[in-house]
């Protein structure tokens, strides 16, 4: 089992450090670097190009790599935003707490809706219930989620006011504070919610077919044999059975859920990693576009590492003896 | 003293396709003695799995009518929870495909422990552990205490029949039925599991049904067989009787098609195919179809099993005119057993 989960961890190393040269690599065709912007254009050229020297500029790519990843592994140094004029670490630190708690609420609210619809769906099939969740998934499916959180955002945000339209938490409350925190759930919940009634459609159809083919099964019939009745049919040999690719889309959802976070966090205008990487990339800030695409990207990687030894967990046919 | 098991009375299964229902056991009347052996024979489609399922109320969307009476129950018309209270104690089954029969989550122990908590809360975890090791070293698993924490997926085919058969009788049932054990299992294997139900028959007492359509099988192993053809029984007899003194055509026919030492030529085929649900006769006899060299009026109008000889029953008169047409010679059945 935890040979399993080293293995693993391994063959997500050189995956990251790919990552890291191919964002390295992007960053360095961008056209300009850190000296032709920030830079008053009335200098001498030659001492412009003499700074070049002394940062380094000229040197081929892959020492300027290792003097980059050396950076950012030992001191955290992902470089500085023109706009903020601030470390990008600084920045992104502020934004990745915003980002995650908008993808935690959504993550759960996407399996408290998907999981009792997809075990009702599966269980009663082709019913008028089952065809009301189908209905549903179909809709979710066909509709764009920048589309429906608009709609969402404004219905509920500004015709009914039952949500606060912007923001991760309202001005003038001191963190640490109960009021601080119902504050930032309140300006979680909508745009969470949005995008967890589209994102949700997909585990709902996951599983009910998954439901659906292991009820036919014959070790199902077995457990029927043995006497159990119909409840522990489905509680024990059923679901258990059917949560299994669930747990493998768990990373996709993890990935999946950046996608969304980007639309939603614009939306919103939630101060997410989402919307920084959107209002950087519109203003060329692109030590900030690189350090986002650079952590997105690790997101990604460890969402499906988690997802691996999540079915290893659950599924012994996966560990390796 | 009563002898009888199970007791089956006019059973008639239905599936529904589109609209209409269509009988897949039409008209079955069985019965099953204590400590003997029933064989059902009969071809892919003939219904035999589904007279099995029908006994042990399987079946998920069948329309079940007539009486199965065991230990004093109808248990065509038995509450569900009643029906969790005999299957797996008094009833219990062993089915074809030991690769797709046991959970892949569960280890062995959780899947034979299943069957023992469920009809005994009482026991102790530790007790159960040790009746499950019990039960495995009676289904000859060589290392019982370390199979116990392996997976499905960890053990070879012929381990994981053994293992059915261990959750079979973890309650030592009065009626085993078995729906072609040994199918899905190599020659080698088939014999040491069909060795092992012989051996389990004479410690258990119980009447068990096996199903086959393997006439080797039924010649080792039955006391009595029973033929289906199409839903219907069409021959009942002692095994020896059956072997030596068959009298339906169709069990004449099936005889006719196994390969034996001193056969040569070409081997008896039974003309046709066995008609699909939708399509089976309904009314005459319905093996007609596929002997179509004979005079039309040598059947019943209305074929009934007939009792030819003491327990030997016959359905349809047609067997007392049935002759293989010419360019296929009736074999002399000597050969198996």
């Amino acid at each position: 089992m935890w040979k399993f989960i080293v293995r693993r961890l391994l063959i997500a190393l050189p995956q990251i450090l790919l990552l890291s040269v191919l964002v390295f690599l992007m960053a360095q065709m961008m056209p300009g670097d850190a000296l032709s912007g920030l830079i008053d254009p009335n200098i001498d050229p030659a001492a412009i190009e003499a700074q070049r020297e002394r940062l380094g500029l000229n040197d081929p790519w892959h020492i300027q790599y290792v003097d980059w990843i050396t950076g950012v592994v030992t001191e955290g140094d992902l470089g500085r935003s023109f706009r903020y004029k601030m470390d990008v670490t600084e920045i992104i630190g502020q934004r990745l707490t915003n980002t995650f708690w908008l993808s935690l609420v959504t993550l759960i609210f996407t399996y408290l809706i998907a999981i009792p619809l997809g075990i009702t769906s599966g269980r009663y099939n082709d019913t008028f219930r089952d065809q009301m969740i189908t209905g549903y998934t179909y809709v979710g499916f066909a509709t764009p989620l920048f589309i429906f959180a608009l709609v969402a955002l404004w219905i509920l945000g500004f015709q009914f006011g039952w949500f606060p339209t912007g923001g991760s938490v309202s001005p003038g409350l001191t963190p640490g504070t109960f009021e601080y925190f119902l504050s930032r759930l309140h300006h979680l919940i909508l745009p969470a919610l949005s995008m967890a009634l589209i994102t949700t459609v997909n585990t709902v159809q996951y599983l009910r077919s998954e439901i659906i083919d292991t009820k036919q099964k014959d070790f199902i019939i077995t457990a029927r044999a043995k006497g159990a009745s119909e409840s522990r049919v489905y509680n024990r040999h059923i679901l258990r059975n059917s949560l299994l690719p669930i747990a493998a889309f768990f990373g996709f959802e993890i990935t999946g859920l950046i996608g969304g976070t980007i639309f939603v966090e614009t939306i919103y205008s939630y101060p997410g990693m989402g919307q920084l990487f959107v209002e950087s990339i519109n203003l060329r800030d692109y030590s900030v576009v690189t350090a986002v695409v650079l952590l997105l990207g690790i997101a990604s990687i460890l969402g499906a590492l988690l997802s691996d030894i999540i079915l290893s967990l659950v599924d012994p046919r996966i560990r390796i003896k | 003293m009563d002898n009888k098991l199970l007791e089956i009375k006019n059973l008639k299964t239905s599936f529904r396709i589109k609209d209409d229902y269509y009988a897949a056991v039409d008209d079955v009347t069985l019965t099953v003695n204590k400590n003997e052996v029933l064989a059902i024979v009969g071809e892919s489609g003939s219904g035999k799995s589904a007279l099995a399922f029908s006994i042990m109320r399987l079946h998920n969307r069948a329309k079940i009518e007539g009486e199965v009476l065991f230990k004093e129950n109808n248990i065509v018309e038995l509450s569900p929870s009643k029906m969790n209270k005999l299957r797996g104690n008094d009833m219990a089954m062993i089915f074809q495909d030991p690769l797709t029969a046991l959970n892949p989550l569960m280890t062995i122990e959780d899947q034979i422990g299943e069957a023992l908590f469920l009809h005994n809360k009482k026991m102790s975890p530790k007790e159960r552990r040790n009746k499950v090791i019990d039960l495995l070293n009676q289904v000859g698993i060589p290392r019982p205490d370390y199979t116990c924490d392996q997976f499905p997926h960890e053990l070879s085919g012929g381990m994981r029949q053994r293992v059915m058969i261990a959750i079979a009788i973890s309650n030592n049932p009065e009626l085993l039925i078995a729906d072609e054990p040994t199918t899905a299992l190599d020659v080698t294997i088939q014999a040491q599991i069909l060795d092992l139900i012989r051996d389990l028959k004479e410690n258990m007492n119980a009447g068990i049904v096996l199903i086959t359509h393997d006439l080797g099988v039924v010649a080792e192993m039955a006391d009595r067989v029973a033929v289906m053809y199409a839903g219907e029984i069409v021959e009942i007899a002692d095994v020896h009787t059956l072997f030596e003194n068959p009298r339906h055509p169709y069990t004449r026919s099936l005889l006719n098609s196994v390969p034996s030492d001193g056969h040569e030529g070409k081997l008896h085929v039974i003309q046709g195919i066995v008609p699909s649900l939708k399509h089976l006769p309904r009314q005459g006899c319905r093996f007609s179809a596929r002997m179509p060299w004979m005079d039309e009026s040598v059947h019943e109008e209305n074929p009934v099993l007939h009792e030819i000889a003491p327990g030997h029953h016959v359905r349809c008169t047609c067997h007392e005119h049935f002759y293989f047409p010419k360019e296929s010679k009736e074999v002399q059945n000597d050969g198996i057993s």
